[in-house]
């Protein structure tokens, strides 16, 4: 099928390039600087796609950004992307597409029941429908997504990659169009930083589709010599294809930059996308205006379209749309639209105006060329199945409320057309000046909504403004920019140039124009045709006239419940009408019905952009201790504790997780283990008042911890609950080094600045995070000290010497080390910090020389079980944020003799009643049954669910060396409950009877560890 | 996304900071002498301001220093920000919220 | 003394060196791992003229007072991090090369109130450098790179993708000039995230091409 619809010349298409591309199957050919849609319609296919609920036929509506109609599903496979605007995708070769929304074909579609159904389909049908009953609901929905869907979501992984970037710049400018090429001209002429955003390929907006001319040339030269000159500034970067999708706070923006959608053979180093996160010290709106459609009965077919878009067609992309034409308007802006496709050879059938005494500067150009005008005039209906065929005319009244004639075909007279061009004024696209929280107002004269104050650091440039002349876009474009400029702090430019200069253009508007919102009909309003609000949600203004009728009335309710502007396209085109026809029927002004929020993304953005490489491995950041590459040879299962990976057990060849972590508690217990602790947080503090400090930070008294002793702390929120605890040593006079948990490293370390920075800054104290300046390679068990002893010359390793919670310094394995002797395990324990770098070193020295001991890496869930037979507590597991060190029966390391954070709490009423919970041992009736770490704890169990629930498991595990299975829970009043039995039902039946016991399992006295 | 001016280190993206809440909550000197009533209103009441609001903010991607930034809760404009310890700035409190 | 050969760079398992053997070619970025700087953290009021002085006495140069900048000579940089905060950085990869100089901090300081805490094992360096080094950075950092508002010199705190950085550009645009690899950043990580960072920059800068360089 050749083009049939293509002009012989001109446009800004490269008819030495055809593209070859499939639409539903069929073969066709466009044109290199074709969009999917202009190749279409250069091929005579309209029909793209059904409607959302109605299923009706549907054609190409627009020429860009505003498309409610023609969404396609684009690509196969993992690439396939669902309602893409066939307006906006730029045509490459082997491109493939398929309408939406239609099923067994587009031609023939099932769903377009629908339509014959449609009194029964009213607004709010689904919330009428589908309340009652409840359980039916899932099966609705079902029945609801299968109708509704629009595109078909890929299942597979996305094959390409997506990138993101953050960007500064002193002026933005948002369109390039004639408004936005002037402003970057003007701003970057001082040497300012700008950002040109294009959502199109190509610079020049609305003039790529019109037939201007500026200082007398073509208005597209004009394009290409300030394309030249911002191409030639060091300072200026142009982004096409690249929407403004978002106006935040404090002049943050959102990009989208579609990097290789356009091109057939995508390079592979390029990201599909990129999305630009902006600070901008100014902003340059010039985003144009969307033209409107009228809502007249039937306007909905393959054939209608905006008359800016027709001239587009015909003008950018030497396409007819059509053959013969009905121009449809309440304004003179169309009469150029007219103009322009008779000049392409189409033939204007007629222009047929709402205005009863059409006027103004196209209208009368047009009126010369001798067009065919009906004033006064409205299309009260449509014919055609899938292309309109015919429209019906007839003169309305004075007020335009009704027709003339009154009801009945005789008032009509019929014309034959298969092109309606219609045009209902503009509106700005003040889409991202709302976002960024600038006030909207309606100008009754232009008939729509102009921005008020701006928010932020905003100007604003060409038709967004309501600058709808082409003179006065490159007027206000010019303003702006050298206004931004400024604001940014530049200075102005010396180097005028004619182009920067406002050139010489026309400066027509698209007015005078005449307000009718909703075009009469013969018919009685919702009856025998329908007057489309919202073509992509199937809205009509019968829709909205029933939801005012139910009684809605705020704007926001009335959106919701009939839906109208809630489609991917989020009403560009319709939202002004359905605005205007709420206000009518409500007997209000416009400006008191007020306008729906506008929320980003202007268009949709992809979740890949959003993504970009914060996938898969790089999802989060991962920490890694120095001794990593070992575990990881050494097949370590790894667990996530926060960011770090920490070996979670040592699996050989064939073990299970239960059968690893056996071996490693026996081996800890039995002769020796080692474990990496790295991870530990670590906080160096220094200065006089470093006692005082931890005095007021601890629960317990740090005065008088001698240097080179160590000391377990408890840290509390100000609310009394349990924080974070550890093991701090005092290093020297004023010196201390504190070691957290972990996963509180960070918590810890800001809980203690802002204390130390906010309340007590007076205190010569500093802190500095030395987490990651240790490794730290622990040794456990009986032969803790005889291996230590083999790798140490000059630290005494007697009990004396270095007793439970000493220090030592000096060499290990040649290294020089601090050795704590600390334990988390029970057993004898010597924590060995190294300077980071020689972490591998110390572990592989320490491996070698452990071998007689069979010495054992032991990871998280050994040491997890070894603590726990001891009942120590791990924050976070047996504590939740609502646990205190009474509930944890930690009297011992609360002073009485100086205050602390969180203390003053511990007396409050809420935390001394009896029935808090409170940490016990628990064991299982069956010592083989381990019990759910979680599940719930009962006294009595009933038949079913909701049962009186008395505790939670907080920790559970089998112990070889209890050989039985044991458990901490957190039991309401559980110290005073000790013996007594509980159940802990489980999910499909199951009830575990336990008995509650005192938490410690395993060696009551400490002589393990002490020796 | 807010640009927030570090006292120290200038302005920077919101995402470098962390947000602690009311400003001008001193700690109770003795808190062994407060009430129950007393002590909750230090521990969990803080208001809920349209308008000027005064908080506290922390660089913790950069100089990890807590200032004070009073901030319009309704437009996110920061009007001020200033040292912890310092007083309360004189604002004019214009805005029509 | 500590043998060096017991020493492992956080980014030592990556075997960049091998890769390093290659030309950097066109690359628009080359990037190599820096380890094993002796780096000191400072806390000192700058106030404290006296203090402050001796420091100038004792390292030839003053530390540098303005947010977000460095001063230093061949031997020792200074970065400022914060209005009482700075890190001493001693290049060379000396194992003692850290201690010494937080002696040196600590005999100059003597009898002030002052932190001076070692910190250099806790981070690498990873140097970015080239013709694309501040499109690369700019992808995973709020901060802005341009020419005009990151110049030679300048350091600051940050984040980069997902890690907490300390960025310090060491040499601008005229260094390639000079033949030369510029702009040249040293980015400061802590080991732990060195090898996330690492991977996270090989993949985003993959569109300009990346070197490894020795």
């Amino acid at each position: 099928m050749t083009q049939r619809f293509r002009l012989p010349e001109g446009g800004l298409i490269d008819r030495a390039k055809p593209l070859g591309f499939r639409f539903d199957g069929t073969r066709y050919q466009g044109y290199a600087g074709d969009s999917l849609a202009s190749a279409l319609l250069a091929n005579g296919v309209h029909l793209v796609g059904r409607s959302f609920k109605y299923h009706r036929p549907r054609g190409i509506f627009s020429a860009g950004a505003e498309e409610p109609n023609a969404l396609v599903q684009l690509g196969a496979g993992a690439r396939s992307d669902a309602n893409m605007r066939a307006t906006q995708v730029d045509l490459v070769d082997g491109l493939t597409a398929a309408s939406q929304n239609c099923w067994p074909s587009l031609g023939f579609d099932l769903g377009a029941i629908n339509n014959q159904l449609s009194r029964f389909l009213p607004a709010g049908f689904y919330y009428k429908t589908f309340m009652w009953p409840a359980a039916l609901w899932m099966r609705y929905e079902w029945v609801i997504r299968h109708a509704a869907g629009m595109g078909k979501v890929p299942d597979a992984r996305d094959p390409d990659h997506y990138d993101k970037t953050y960007a500064h710049c002193d002026v933005l400018v948002a369109g390039a169009g004639p408004a936005g090429l002037a402003a970057a001209l003007a701003a970057s002429e001082t040497g300012a930083r700008v950002i040109l955003a294009e959502q199109d390929g190509e610079l020049g907006g609305a003039l790529l589709g019109l037939d201007e001319t500026i200082d007398g040339a073509p208005a597209r030269d004009w394009v290409a010599a300030a394309r030249a000159e911002l191409e030639a500034r060091e300072s200026v970067t142009i982004l096409t294809r690249t929407t403004v999708y978002g106006y935040f706070d404090h002049n943050f923006l959102g990009l989208l930059e579609r990097v290789t959608d356009h091109l057939a053979e995508k390079p592979a180093r390029l990201p599909r996308h990129r999305l630009w996160k902006l600070r901008a010290k100014q902003v340059v709106l010039a985003t144009g205006a969307i033209e409107r459609p009228l809502v007249f009965s039937d306007n909905d077919r393959p054939g209608i379209m905006l008359a800016g878009a027709c001239q587009a067609y015909v003008n950018r992309y030497a396409v007819k749309p059509g053959s013969k034409a009905v121009v449809f308007t309440n304004n003179d802006g169309a009469y150029g639209a007219a103009l322009d496709l008779a000049a392409a050879g189409i033939e204007i059938a007629a222009i047929v105006d709402l205005r009863p005494d059409p006027e103004g500067p196209a209208t009368e150009r047009a009126e010369a060329a001798g067009l065919p005008v009906l004033a006064g005039h409205a299309i009260i209906g449509t014919r055609g199945d899938q292309r309109v065929d015919q429209v019906r005319i007839a003169r309305i009244s004075a007020d335009g409320a009704s027709i003339v004639g009154g009801a009945g075909e005789g008032a009509a007279q019929t014309i034959d057309c298969d092109l309606v061009a219609v045009s209902g004024g503009w509106s700005p696209t003040v889409h991202l000046f709302s976002q960024s929280r600038g006030k909207i107002r309606f100008d009754a004269e232009l008939g729509c909504f102009l921005p008020g104050d701006a928010a932020q650091a905003t100007h604003l440039a060409g038709a967004c403004n309501g600058a709808f002349g082409l003179a006065s876009c490159l007027q206000t474009g010019f303003e702006a920019g050298a206004q931004a400029a400024k604001a940014a702090g530049l200075k102005p430019g010396k180097r005028r140039r004619k182009i920067q200069k406002a050139p010489e253009a026309s400066d027509d508007g698209f007015l005078p124009a005449r307000w009718t919102w909703l075009v009469p009909s013969d018919r009685p309003l919702g009856q025998g045709g329908k007057h489309f609000v919202d073509l992509q949600n199937d809205v009509t203004a019968a829709d909205l006239k029933l939801a005012l009728r139910e009684g809605y009335r705020s704007v926001e309710h009335v959106k919701r419940y009939t839906t109208t502007g809630m489609g991917t396209d989020q009403g560009k085109t319709g939202n002004v009408n359905a605005i205007a026809i709420i206000a009518e029927t409500q007997g209000r002004p416009i400006p008191e019905v007020g306008v729906t929020t506008f929320r980003p993304p202007y268009t949709a953005v992809t979740f890949g952009a959003f993504a970009g490489r914060d996938i898969e491995d790089l999802l989060d950041a991962t920490r890694r201790t120095p001794i990593h590459a070992w575990h990881q040879r050494n097949g370590a299962v790894f667990e996530d504790v926060g960011q770090w990976k920490r070996p979670w057990y040592y699996p050989k060849a064939s073990e299970s997780m239960h059968d690893a972590v056996n071996r490693e508690v026996k081996a800890v217990r039995s002769s020796l283990g080692v474990v990496d602790a790295t991870t530990l947080g670590k906080i160096d503090i220094q200065g006089k008042d470093a006692a005082e400090f931890l005095n007021r930070m601890y629960t317990n008294a740090w005065s008088k911890l001698e240097v080179g002793k160590c000391r377990y702390g408890l840290m509390l929120g100000e609310d009394g609950m349990v924080m974070d605890d550890g093991v701090t040593a005092r290093l020297g006079e004023h010196h201390y080094l504190m070691t957290t948990t972990t996963g509180n490293a960070a918590p810890v370390f800001g809980h203690l600045e802002e204390f130390l920075q906010t309340e007590w800054p007076e205190l010569e104290v500093r802190l500095t995070s030395v987490t990651e300046q240790f490794a730290t390679v622990s040794l456990a068990g009986p032969n803790a000290r005889r291996l230590l002893a083999e790798l140490t010359q000059d630290i005494e390793l007697s009990a004396n010497a270095l007793p439970h919670m000493g220090l030592a310094r000096g060499r290990v394995a040649g290294i020089p080390a601090r050795v704590f002797r600390v334990s988390f395990t029970g057993e004898m324990s010597f924590e060995i910090n190294v300077r980071a770098s020689y972490g591998l070193a110390l572990w592989q020295a320490v491996m070698t020389a452990g071998e007689k001991y069979d010495i054992t890496p032991y990871g998280t869930e050994a040491m997890h079980v070894l603590r726990a037979e001891k009942g120590f507590i791990i924050v976070g597991q047996e504590t939740d944020g609502s646990v205190t060190p009474l509930d944890l029966g930690m009297d011992w390391i609360l002073s009485k003799n100086k205050d602390f954070i969180g203390k003053r709490s511990l007396t409050r009423p809420d935390m001394l009643k009896p029935d808090r919970k409170q940490l016990v041992g628990l064991l299982t009736e069956d010592p083989a049954e381990v019990l759910p770490e979680g599940a719930q704890l009962v006294e009595t169990v009933l038949a079913k669910p909701p049962m009186v629930m008395v505790g939670h498991v907080s920790s559970s595990y089998h112990s070889p060396n209890l050989e039985r299975s044991f458990a901490l829970a957190m039991i309401k009043g559980g110290r005073g409950k000790m013996g007594q039995r509980v159940f802990a039902p489980l999910q499909g039946g199951k009830t575990l009877a336990c008995t509650i016991t005192g938490p410690v399992f395993l060696d009551p006295e400490g002589e393990r560890l002490r020796g | 996304m807010l640009l927030i001016p570090c006292p120290y280190c200038g302005p920077r993206s919101e995402e470098e900071f962390s947000y602690g809440n009311e400003a001008h909550i001193p700690r109770p000197k003795q808190p062994d002498k407060l009430d129950d009533a007393e002590w909750a209103e230090y521990v969990f009441m803080r208001s809920n301001t349209k308008g000027v609001f005064l908080e506290r903010w922390m660089h913790a991607q950069g100089c990890r220093r807590w200032f004070n930034v009073a901030r319009d809760t309704v437009s996110y404009e920061i009007l001020a920000v200033y040292e912890i310890g310092a007083p309360r700035p004189e604002l004019e409190l214009r805005r029509d919220v | 003394m500590v043998e060096a050969y017991l020493r492992q760079s956080a980014l030592a398992h990556l075997g960049l060196e091998g890769r390093g053997a290659g030309a950097r070619g066109a690359a628009g970025v080359a990037m190599s791992e820096r380890p094993h700087r002796g780096i000191v953290n400072l806390r000192l009021d700058p106030g404290n003229a006296e203090a402050m002085a001796a420091l100038k006495a004792a390292f030839g140069f003053a530390l540098p007072a303005a947010a977000n900048t460095s001063a230093g000579n061949t031997d020792t940089i200074a970065l400022w991090l914060g209005p009482d905060e700075w890190w001493l950085v001693v290049p060379g990869p000396e194992p003692e090369a850290g201690p010494a100089l937080a002696e040196k901090l600590r005999a100059a300081l003597s009898g002030h109130f002052a932190a001076v805490t070692e910190v250099g094992e806790s981070r690498t360096c990873i140097r970015v450098a080239g013709p694309r080094a501040r499109a690369l950075l700019q992808k995973g950092c709020p901060l802005d790179f341009h020419p005009r508002a990151f110049v030679a010199g300048a350091c600051a705190q940050s984040i980069l993708a997902k890690a907490a950085v300390t960025f310090h550009l060491f040499a601008d645009e005229s260094a390639a000039q000079a033949g030369a690899e510029g702009p040249v950043f040293d980015v400061y990580v802590a080991r732990s995230f060195a090898e996330y960072l690492w991977a996270w920059l090989e993949d985003a800068g993959a569109e300009y091409d990346v070197a490894v360089v020795a």
